[in-house]
């Protein structure tokens, strides 16, 4: 037998028994940024059988400062695996599966229901209102940190009937109205707090021992060390509405604030693509006319009766007057479950002479080459 | 009847302290509410809940404690 666990299995209130219980548990945690990393570490360390590990992101050299799992050797490389082979060589003895792909509403129900505890790590509202719901639905206990500058925020929701985040912060505040880590700053050692106040969560619930942080939501402020932790009244209607809109969920789409893929697209970032049809959903009679590209021409309104025009083989490259009908059309397609379509930031008339200067430039490039 | 408000977050940043006392006679939280959006006109478009003796109560409660917080939701990790 090994030593491994020994000052856990010599505590009464976990023994033997109680490492057999983190033996077979079933982790997945959210990100494996600075929450992520203290979490991942020390739930590793005690030995939790399967650990789960999301995060499509790559180590940056402005992360070491407090993602302590990685080092200068992880640059560049994928987070969830780089956490993973540090892990590794921490505990040998159990299971990690990295995946290294972006949580969505179309892959977080079949991920979700091959773990018995989430534990949600990640970095923006978007993530933790489709985490919360699809715990939700999953019915799977959802260990909450959050970080902001130098204050943190644990709580453990859908926990034995109790309350979920909706039923504290019913919707996702306006976008921008809250600036996330990137943006501001944080205090390199907060999110280890709250990380390990989340692993502590995990622990309490996997081993049934103390008192889970369910219905509360303990606050911490690093600068006056004070803590307050407030009661949560959980709302049956919130909860109800996330169910009732369970047949949906994957239908759903994630529309990240800081993300660097979006809809729209530059034309310059367009024409670097192969494999593109331009879709020009203007009216027939609006000028200027971008002819020296292929296009098909749709107005924004016929779009849903000519879907056989489009070709679903292509990226699709759409644009109009000035950028709004795209946008319009891009979505309109997306509900469709149409993939693959951009909105061309620019409108007609700063295409056509985007691409009449380029042809002027390779002509005078090839001018000068030739002399 | 004096009432201590403790803020969070980026709450704190708009009202430029972590807690104050305030002299308050009205009766519900969306009356104080009005008072601060007088005095920090900022605090209108910001998103929180409001906590009254420790537990999150909907903004039309009335005032029966004598501290309040106003708690932001975070979404850094």
């Amino acid at each position: 037998m090994t030593n491994r666990y020994n000052r856990h299995i010599i505590l009464s209130e976990i023994g033997q028994a109680g490492q057999d219980k983190l033996s077979n548990a079933k982790v997945l945690v959210i990100g494996a940024g600075g929450l992520g990393c203290p979490v991942l570490q020390y739930l590793a360390a005690a030995g939790i059988g399967t650990l789960g590990i999301i995060d499509f992101d790559v180590v940056d050299i402005s992360n070491l400062q407090r993602q302590v799992l990685f080092g200068t050797s992880s640059l560049g490389k994928n987070k969830a695996e780089a956490a993973k082979k540090r892990l590794e060589d921490l505990n040998p003895e159990i299971s990690f599966i990295a995946y290294a792909e972006k949580l969505t509403y179309q892959n977080a129900l079949e991920l979700f229901n091959n773990y018995e505890i989430i534990v949600d790590g990640s970095d923006n509202f978007e993530t933790r209102y489709l985490v919360n719901d699809a715990c939700i639905i999953t019915n799977k206990p959802l260990v909450f940190g959050a970080i902001y500058k130098f204050e943190g925020q644990v709580s453990v929701f859908n926990y034995q009937n109790g309350p979920s985040y909706r039923c504290l912060f019913p919707n996702p505040p306006q976008k921008d109205a809250v600036p996330n880590c990137s943006e501001i700053g944080v205090l390199g050692v907060l999110p280890g707090i709250i990380g390990s106040m989340q692993a502590n969560e995990a622990l309490k619930i996997i081993l049934g021992i103390g008192h889970v942080l369910s219905g509360n939501l303990f606050c911490y402020n690093a600068l006056t060390s004070q803590t307050s932790t407030l009661k949560i009244s959980k709302s049956e209607e919130q909860i109800e509405n996330v169910l009732k809109e369970k047949h949906h969920f994957n239908k759903r789409q994630l529309n990240l604030d800081c993300e660097i893929q979006t809809d729209e697209i530059s034309i310059k970032d367009a024409l670097f693509k192969d494999n593109i049809q331009f879709i020009d959903v203007r009216e027939a009679h609006e000028q200027p006319k971008v002819e020296s590209l292929e296009i098909i021409n749709i107005p924004l309104k016929q779009l849903e009766n000519n879907l056989e025009k489009i070709d679903l083989s292509k990226e699709k490259m759409i644009f109009c007057q000035s950028g709004i009908r795209s946008k319009q059309a891009v979505s309109l397609l997306k509900d469709l479950e149409i993939s693959n379509c951009y909105s061309i930031k620019e409108g007609a008339l700063e295409i056509l002479s985007f691409i009449n200067k380029r042809h002027c430039d390779r002509v005078t490039t090839e001018a000068i080459r030739s002399k | 009847m004096m009432i201590t408000i403790k803020y969070f977050g980026l709450i704190a940043e708009v009202t430029s302290q972590t807690e104050e006392t305030i002299d308050f006679s009205g009766r519900f939280i969306s009356e104080l509410l009005d008072t601060l959006y007088f005095k920090y006109p900022d605090l209108k478009n910001k998103d929180f809940q409001v906590a009254q003796n420790q537990e999150l109560v909907s903004k039309s409660t009335e005032i029966i404690g004598q501290e309040l917080a106003l708690l932001p939701p975070f979404s850094g990790g």
